[in-house]
């Protein structure tokens, strides 16, 4: 792992009308780190990871991702979404398109490259996620589980980054959650870097380099898993540990 | 559904309709009523005609729809019409669809001026009643601008039926979920491409019922250029009757033919519809 930040944020705040969703937010994240974002509902969590694609733009501060400044209406931001990957609670698979045109699409449209380069391409990703056989089929055909794992290939197939994921398993059934965890074990294996914003606290022991938490708008707590589960420093973050980890 | 399906097999037992609604429905009484209601239409109007001593000609219509001649088949006055007026809808749809888009896309731009343009735009078309609407672009901008009559017509059918249209593809854009406008940015796309590619193809199974009703209302009010004499159906029907005096045959047969038109596009596209909805 480099010592290189590839997401550096500093004072972002955000506003959305008068609710103030982020307050105050500083974070850098290196290349290859894995960081998993906690905290109750209406944190910000996803605000902020949303802003790291420029999916929402901050009201204030600075955030440079992979070298690019991000800010409202910079010309850079469809370079900076094309080196950026996006997961999404409900997935958000184009529906009209077959699993593999929706890997395809984006290769094809957007980097320009062949239909064959792209299907090779594809085909690749279907294998890594482990479902090559739903490639013919529509979304609508698969579980929850695999149209998440479909929508994690269709960013990779990007050849992105930095992935984001944004609540990847709070829409899924129960017996499905661990298709996509382990997908997204076997990504950070790869030396991906990640920022995942999840309450599954099996898998953030499991792949974090660093821990988030957040509240109302701010970070409260960076910390090393280890030493997140065992010693939080803040009240807050403790409290949310155990009404987590009761069960 | 599941619910409604299952209440009535294993949970208490649907109540039944009233008497009377039981009565009413069921298959023999309501055909019979029915029956009984388009035989008093039809006996009274030619009861009426008979009163007025009205000459029936029916014999004589048919070669105004097709003919046989010693050069063989032969399409008749009836049918030339028709084809005229298919076109003039065609071309008039056409214009309007791109017209309905352009201010759509203006209107969801989120640009002031955009939408200003757009919504000014809209108001002053549904404002002005389409008979006027044809009258200033054949007798004002036509000669200003050397419009033909033809053209005068499809520039006023395309323009009034642009708005409705505009509507129903800002609805149909609109009813597109978000998630999917930001995984298409997410992965890069423009908002050209992310209308293109990922949008617009979601909208059309929106679109499509509202589409067929606009393009209905269209075939319909294409009637209209009858005023300023474009050779079309309705227009051949006044020529005709003005020839014959049949005008109650005439324009019973063109009111069908309408009919048949506008019937048929709206039972394809119902088939077409749900061929689209079977395939997501």
């Amino acid at each position: 792992m480099s010592s290189q930040p590839i997401i550096e944020a500093r004072n972002l705040d955000k506003f959305f009308g008068k609710f103030h969703a982020l307050k105050d937010v500083s974070i850098s994240v290196r290349q290859g780190e894995r960081v998993v974002v906690c905290g109750p509902s209406g944190s910000g969590k996803s605000t902020l990871i949303r802003c790291f694609n420029a999916l929402e733009s901050h009201s204030s501060g600075t955030l440079v991702v992979d070298g690019i400044e991000v800010f409202e209406g910079s010309k850079d931001v469809r370079k900076l979404r094309q080196e950026v990957g996006m997961v999404f609670q409900q997935f958000n698979l184009f529906p009209h398109l077959t699993v593999l045109e929706n890997l395809m699409i984006g290769p094809m449209k957007v980097r320009k490259v062949s239909r064959d380069q792209a299907e090779r391409t594809a085909r690749t990703y279907l294998d890594r996620v482990h479902i090559p056989e739903q490639a013919e089929k529509y979304p609508a055909q698969l579980s929850g589980g695999q149209q998440q794992r479909v929508a994690i290939a269709r960013s990779l197939c990007m050849e992105t980054r930095i992935m984001l994921f944004d609540e990847p398993t709070s829409a899924l059934d129960p017996e499905m959650i661990n298709e996509v965890l382990d997908v997204m074990v076997e990504l950070a294996e790869t030396g991906m870097t990640m920022v995942v914003v999840t309450h599954e606290m099996g898998f953030a022991r499991k792949v974090a380099d660093t821990m988030v938490f957040m509240e109302e708008g701010r970070i409260v707590e960076v910390a090393p898993p280890d030493q997140f589960f065992t010693a939080p420093s803040s009240d807050r973050c403790r409290m949310f540990l155990a009404q987590i980890l009761e069960h | 559904m599941a619910l409604s399906e299952t209440a009535g097999l294993h949970g208490p037992p649907i109540p039944k309709p009233p008497v009377h609604q039981q009565v009413l429905n069921s298959v023999p009484v309501a055909v019979a009523i029915y029956a009984i209601v388009v035989g008093l239409i039809v006996y009274g109007s030619f009861a009426g005609a008979q009163n007025m001593g009205y000459n029936w000609q029916w014999y004589r219509v048919p070669q105004y729809l097709y003919s046989f001649t010693d050069d063989g088949f032969q399409w008749g006055e009836i049918s030339v019409g028709l084809v005229a007026t298919i076109r003039l809808s065609i071309l008039s749809f056409a214009l309007a669809t791109v017209l309905g888009l352009v201010v759509a896309l203006l209107r969801l731009s989120g640009l002031v001026v955009g939408s200003a343009v757009a919504v000014a735009y809209l108001e002053l078309i549904r404002n002005i009643p389409l008979l006027v609407l044809l009258y200033l672009f054949y007798y004002v901008l036509g000669p200003i601008f050397g419009l033909d009559r033809y053209v005068a017509s499809i520039l006023t059918l395309a323009v009034f039926h642009s708005a409705l249209i505009s509507e129903i593809f800002r609805a149909g854009i609109n009813a597109v979920a978000v998630g999917q406008w930001e995984a298409a940015k997410s992965i890069g796309m423009s908002t050209g491409q992310a209308y293109r590619y990922i949008i617009l193809p979601q909208s059309v199974r929106f679109m499509l019922p509202p589409m067929t009703g606009e393009m209905v209302h269209l075939i319909k009010s294409s009637a209209i250029v009858s005023v300023i004499a474009v050779a079309e159906l309705t227009t051949i029907g006044r020529n005709i009757i003005s020839d014959t005096y049949m005008s109650f045959e005439i324009w019973f047969t063109i009111a069908a033919v309408y009919m048949v038109v506008t019937l048929i596009l709206s039972v394809g596209v119902s088939f077409l519809e749900r061929k689209f909805t079977v395939d997501q």
